[in-house]
């Protein structure tokens, strides 16, 4: 028989282990706590539309991800979604003047932030706001302006 | 007429056999609260089912999540979803694959140790010995067993799920290159807590977990002393288990997410 305390210690070990594993479930799958981030600082934008954005998807500047979405909220005064982006501390170096705007990356794929960096000679910092934004592409709303534009059009032409 | 009455004998065996291993079921249950005054005794037990299952169940784990990973990736890269890839290996592990792969592996790991032990315990008379001591063999050598194994299958069927994701996890953004970010993002927002971490983690593999060890001891305790049939108890108790692991992994299923 193996030695008692190598049992208990062992024993301990294993349901240590299992809780650890519910823990990890429920906490990083299931997400009940957002777990650890790069150093960064966070900027603020504001949008229309950010569609089928989420909390943690990318945001990509010329394609390479500089940062990720940390929050995403309503303003009830400018009736805008607040999206609240943490970038990360390297790319310390992008102008107040960027763009953001809202990609699908394929036809059916996630949403992310593209920035597209502009000429001013200040640089974002933790706090700032992105003005310069563009909303999502809603597939309903252009579908419904592209029938809109489909059937008004021949109308003149008829007799 | 002499068919007939074999196939009355047989089935009457059946229901009988049925009847004891209920009554089995029963008297174990009872006595679950003098295990409370002998926790060493399950501790011994949480080892050699728990602990000895432990590598098994991890390397199949990790195995089974990377395959999950490479095979989701290949169809959902058809329709540019690969960064769905997340929530496929999640919900497939939570709710199916890690509760039913860690039971049938428990059942062919554990459960046929335990049969086989208390088997030979029989076929060796030890039982009896203990019964001349006037140690009861039930309290003493079958409901540790079984308790152990009910307690054991959960935390194992956690640790198959867990690291089933993190092989997902590795072989999608390690090998193929799907997004890490939309990997966890989009498993954080389509998996639940209840829905899916409770009802398939916990609730499955409790069942399955006490449907396998109480197979598990009733076969050992009931095998015929000998040594043949020590061996026919331990294949019925593999059998058995993994046919019911499947049957009520359908009834649970169907009980749950409908």
């Amino acid at each position: 028989m193996k030695d008692p305390r190598l049992i208990e210690i062992s024993v301990g070990i294993f349901v240590a282990l299992g809780l650890a594993s519910l823990l990890m479930l429920a906490m990083k799958v299931a997400n009940l706590a957002d777990f650890s981030a790069p150093p960064g600082y966070e900027v603020r934008a504001y949008f229309d539309n950010i569609g089928g954005l989420q909390v943690r998807s990318p945001v990509k500047m010329g394609g390479v991800v500089v940062g990720r979405i940390s929050d995403i909220g309503f303003d009830s005064k400018r009736f805008q979604a607040c999206v609240t982006v943490r970038l990360e501390q390297r790319y310390d170096h992008i102008p107040t003047d960027t763009a953001a705007n809202i990609y699908t990356s394929g036809l059916l794929g996630e949403q992310y932030i593209g920035l597209e960096p502009g000429g001013e000679e200040s640089y974002l910092k933790n706090g700032s706001e992105l003005t310069i934004t563009q909303s999502a592409v809603v597939l309903e709303k252009m579908i419904q302006e592209f029938l809109y534009n489909k059937t008004a059009k021949p109308e003149p032409q008829s007799p | 007429m002499a068919l007939l009455a074999t196939i009355g004998r047989r089935s009457l065996g059946l229901f009988e056999r049925l009847g004891r291993g209920h009554l089995f079921l029963l008297s174990v249950l009872i006595r679950i609260p003098g295990l409370l005054l002998r926790p060493r005794l399950l501790l011994q037990q949480m080892w050699s089912v728990g602990v000895e299952s432990l590598l098994i169940i991890a390397v199949s784990g990790s195995f089974v999540g990377m395959v999950l990973g490479l095979q989701g990736y290949n169809t959902l890269v058809t329709f540019g979803a690969q960064a769905s890839l997340g929530v496929v290996v999640a919900k497939s592990l939570l709710r199916e694959l890690g509760p039913v792969i860690s039971a049938l592996l428990f059942a062919g790991r554990a459960g046929s140790a335990l049969t086989a032990e208390i088997g030979f315990m029989k076929a060796t008379e030890q039982l009896s010995a203990m019964e001349m001591m006037a140690v009861d063999p039930m309290a003493r050598v079958v409901v540790p067993r079984f308790v152990a194994g009910v307690l054991s299958m959960p935390l194992l069927a956690a640790i198959f799920t867990a690291i089933g994701i993190m092989g997902g996890y590795f072989c999608g953004t390690g090998l193929l290159g799907v997004d890490e970010g939309a990997f966890w993002s989009q498993m954080q927002a389509k998996v639940m807590l209840v829905q899916d971490v409770f009802n398939g983690v916990l609730v499955k593999s409790l069942v399955f977990g006490a449907v396998v060890s109480w197979i598990a001891v009733f076969e050992g305790y009931d095998a015929v002393p000998t040594s043949e049939g020590v061996s026919a108890a331990t294949t019925r108790t593999v059998v058995h288990s993994s046919l019911a692991i499947l049957a009520l992994d359908f009834v649970l299923t169907g009980l749950m997410f409908n």
